[in-house]
């Protein structure tokens, strides 16, 4: 079958170092003494903990319910007793925490009562609902909640496409999984196809591995999905970006910014077809994934691991080397290093790539940037890098915006090439949180301004409505008065009624009085907020900050 | 350690880059000392003593790392073309003065590597036509000169010059058809020329031709400044001699005189002065070439390519703004 792919500019082909980590098929983790599960582990709300400590859980029971539609649940990766509630450091950087369900488990193993789905007789919602509630989110690495990308788009969805590219260096959970289960991967394709009403499936992997090609094509064959195809892409990173993979597949760019359902597309990677598959066969929520241990190990391979298992218990069985000086989650290309060893795999881990100094050496000093142009050629989003560079350099964050820095992947490829070794990818990360900072920081300065404004009118209504209630009181006494007076029968009530207007006279006066020294209050106390307004909100933006990056960002 | 990925880096750097178009002007200098002798030899070791020394002082002064910039080659690449450029009988302190000056003025007073808007060699080279036009434009005939005079010529005092320089193709050209009212057939056969261009010049220009070729096969430059910069001057001179045989030199003549290939491989192609977008390197290059050929055909000066350069120059940043290639998924509007 010879199908015509499309190019995407740019690229870099970096050593892909592969071969050792595909040599043994996946193998199993022993059960760790301890399970730390993030409840937050994709992209949108953290899921409420439903369990408390002391509790006893079964395996695939869920113990973060989804916080609304945007968010995905959270279950226990075994049985055993939940020991804490608490925060726990991340799988991300920042060394932030996150709050995490300890669980201690059994040994036992012991399963939720799992059903198969009747999927076929199940409405769309209803099992996108299933989805959300099995935890499944895209194990790319971008975690969004699946369920939320399985709708068909406005126009209809013509083409599914299966992630299986990845091209990111070291990286083979993915190849693994299609050469040891793609009767799996094939089937969640056929229910995504079923759910996104999709004319066709596209299976996009890289031809560097070639063994998962067949193994897909034979899976497909087998199942006879007519409209279902394995394509083998050329190797050159970033393939596997949904983009650019879409790119190769269809010849559709999609810009920045648009949904490609808006073009008809939906990519999904072959890891989330594979859980898919699973809640619908086997009614097995997502609690483990097929991660990649390489880098600087003696023997580099794929390990089926539960979330929660620290990333030191898995690294463990490959055999850390003594130099080992850090783990990056992820690629080497696009990978974070890690703040601990021990920090839990999450559904984003699709590889522990363990690193030193020798196998990952920091580069030589930064030079001045020569204009060589090496970036602009090696961007795969055909941005200027270096034009970028200068002005997040210079801070001139606008410029930057101007030429397109939200359009980059931080896929790293402009940072490969640079002989003049300068971290760029680093210096648009600096540039891209500078204009997230103030723009969250105009936003509380907005709302200071209207809550300040507010806060006016309010003072000035309350002012208007006494002054008008006094006018209308004041106003009944003058007519009581003058009502008593014209006849005047006797002095008795004259004189009370007299007494009576001489009362709201002065009430009056006590009021207007009580206004004035309440609106000369006001004035002062209301200048200097206003010049404190843009000082609070940046101390709340900073305290917001750290949440916000590992939560707002990635939408 | 480095922090953030990519923790990958390709084993590149400036040093190599400049390196390699070091590398690529070497069959231009071998033609060059082939036919006009060890002069050239001279003058490019003094441009980049000159060089080395401007850079080192001036990068102490800056308060930068010394021996790491030294290191990236950047001047001992401007050193050179200046050489190049430069007549290569000329005293040593014409090439040493220019050095200096673009080192320190064209160079590092804009911020060093990176900065300058305009090429430092040929800012060098423009100073040094205005300030001495008499010695920039005393060039060595092929073969006539032996090593001791050129060593004379360079290092000694004294200059008899008249007696034993000669002009440029170019230059020669130019003042046989205005003062001598001679056609271009008849000059082409004169003293001094060869079988297609200057005698000895095509030769060395064909080493520039390599050199390029060398640096484009290993991307180090793209097509289209050279192609650009050949294929306009090229047209131009075309038409030129269509029109009027008797008065303008053809295509080849004009390819292969004067710094024609030079500048299209090595001048012009300077990343840090030149347009950097695709389209944008075109245009840049194509109005180099235009004002080359306005310069040689009605100017003063005996070649076109130093000033239209710095001209063109000018014009970068203008030219990379209106040429900003579409960013991905940008390419129809939406």
């Amino acid at each position: 079958m010879l199908r015509k792919l499309f190019k995407f500019n740019g690229g870099v082909k970096p050593a892909t170092n592969k071969a050792d980590s595909t040599r043994d098929p996946i193998k199993p983790v022993p059960m760790p003494p301890q399970l730390v599960v993030p409840l937050h582990q994709h992209v949108g709300g953290t899921p409420h903990p439903l369990v408390a400590a002391g509790e006893q859980v079964l395996k695939g029971q869920r113990i973060g319910a989804a916080d609304g539609n945007v968010s995905s649940a959270v279950h226990a990766p075994t049985s055993g007793r939940v020991l804490a509630i608490e925060h726990r450091v991340m799988a991300h950087t920042s060394g932030l925490t996150t709050l995490s369900v300890v669980i201690e488990p059994d040994g036992e193993d012991r399963w939720i009562d799992a059903q198969p789905l009747p999927w076929r007789s199940m409405g769309a919602d209803e099992l996108r609902d299933e989805m959300r509630d099995a935890g499944v989110v895209g194990l790319g690495g971008a975690v969004f909640p699946s369920h939320l990308k399985l709708k068909p788009g406005k126009s209809g969805t013509d083409t599914l496409v299966i992630n299986g590219a990845e091209c990111e260096p070291f990286i083979t959970c993915d190849d693994l999984l299609m050469r040891e289960r793609a009767k799996q991967i094939v089937r969640g394709a056929e229910i995504m196809q079923h759910m996104l009403q999709a004319r066709r499936v596209l299976i996009g992997i890289e031809d560097n591995k070639p063994e998962a090609v067949a193994a897909m094509n034979q899976a497909i064959a087998a199942r006879g999905a007519s409209t279902m195809e394995a394509v083998a892409i050329p190797t050159r990173y970033p393939a596997g970006g949904a983009k650019q993979l879409i790119r190769v597949l269809t010849g559709i760019e999609v810009p920045h910014g648009h949904r490609s359902t808006d073009y008809g597309v939906q990519c999904f990677n072959t890891g989330t077809a594979y859980a898919i598959a699973d809640v619908v066969d086997r009614g097995r929520p997502l609690i483990s994934r097929i991660v990649t241990v390489a880098g600087n190990v003696e023997r580099p391979g794929n390990y089926e691991v539960l979330f929660g298992t620290p990333m030191d218990h898995v690294a463990a069985l490959a055999g850390v080397k003594a130099d080992t000086d850090r783990f990056i989650m992820g690629g080497p290309m696009m990978g974070f290093r890690m703040p601990a060893y021990d920090v839990p795999v999450v559904k984003a881990t699709n590889c522990i790539l363990v690193g030193s100094e020798a196998l990952f050496p920091a580069p030589a000093p930064e030079m001045a940037c020569i204009r060589c142009g090496e970036c602009a050629r090696a961007c795969p989003a055909d941005l200027q890098p270096f034009e970028l560079y200068w002005h997040s350099r210079a801070k001139n964050f606008g410029k930057a915006q101007e030429y397109h820095l939200f359009d980059c992947i931080e896929c790293g490829c402009c940072a490969y090439v640079c002989p003049s070794h300068i971290p760029l990818v680093d210096y648009y990360r600096f540039s891209k949180s500078e204009i997230w900072a103030r723009e969250r920081q105009k936003d509380a300065a907005d709302l200071a301004r209207e809550r300040f404004e507010l806060r006016n009118e309010r003072i000035e209504r309350e002012k208007r409505e006494k002054a008008e209630k006094l006018a209308a009181k004041t106003a009944a006494g003058r007519a009581a008065a003058t009502a008593d007076n014209a006849p005047a029968p006797s002095a008795e009530p004259a004189a009370a009624s007299s007494d009576d207007s001489k009362k709201a006279l002065i009430a009056a006066a006590m009021a207007r009085a009580k206004a004035q020294r309440e609106s000369a209050a006001a004035q002062p106390t209301l200048a200097p907020n206003n010049n404190i307004a843009p000082a609070t909100p940046t101390a709340t933006s900073a305290e917001e900050a750290p949440s916000a990056s590992s939560t707002e960002k990635p939408l | 350690m480095s922090l953030n990925s990519p923790y990958l880096r390709k084993p590149t750097s400036v040093t190599r880059v400049m390196g390699e178009v070091l590398l690529a002007l070497l069959p231009g200098i071998a033609a060059y000392v082939w036919f006009f002798g060890i002069g050239i030899l001279v003058q490019l070791a003094l441009a980049t003593v000159a060089a080395l020394l401007a850079e080192a002082a001036f990068l102490m002064l800056r308060g930068r790392p010394v021996t790491r910039s030294l290191s990236d080659l950047s001047a001992v690449v401007t050193a050179w073309l200046i050489a190049l450029a430069f007549p290569s009988i000329g005293p040593w302190w014409l090439v040493t003065a220019g050095t200096i000056f673009a080192i320190i003025v064209a160079k590092h007073l804009y911020g060093g590597l990176g900065q300058n808007p305009f090429n430092p060699a040929m800012v060098a080279y423009a100073i040094m036509i205005v300030a001495f036009p008499a010695l920039m434009s005393q060039w060595p005939g092929a073969g006539r000169l032996d090593a001791a005079t050129q060593l004379d010529l360079i290092l000694g005092g004294a200059r008899k010059i008249d007696a034993i320089t000669s002009a440029t193709p170019l230059d020669a050209l130019r003042t046989g058809l205005r003062t001598e009212g001679n056609t271009v057939a008849a000059l082409l056969q004169g003293e001094g020329f060869g079988l297609f261009a200057g005698h000895g010049w095509e030769w060395v220009a064909v080493g520039f031709l390599a050199g390029g070729a060398y640096l484009l096969a290993r991307r180090i430059i793209t097509w289209h400044i050279p192609v650009a910069f050949l294929g306009v001057l090229g047209l131009l001179s075309a038409g030129g001699a269509w029109a009027s045989p008797l008065n303008f030199p053809g295509p080849v003549f004009s390819l292969f005189s004067g710094a024609a290939m030079l500048g299209a491989f090595f001048i012009l192609t300077d990343p840090v002065s030149g347009a950097t977008t695709p389209r944008g390197k075109l245009i840049y290059a194509a109005g180099a070439a235009l004002i080359t050929w306005i310069i040689r055909q009605f100017g003063a000066f005996p070649d076109g390519v130093a000033f239209a350069t710095l001209l063109m120059n000018l014009c970068v940043p203008l030219i990379d703004m209106k040429t900003q290639p579409p960013v991905f998924g940008h390419k129809t509007k939406d």
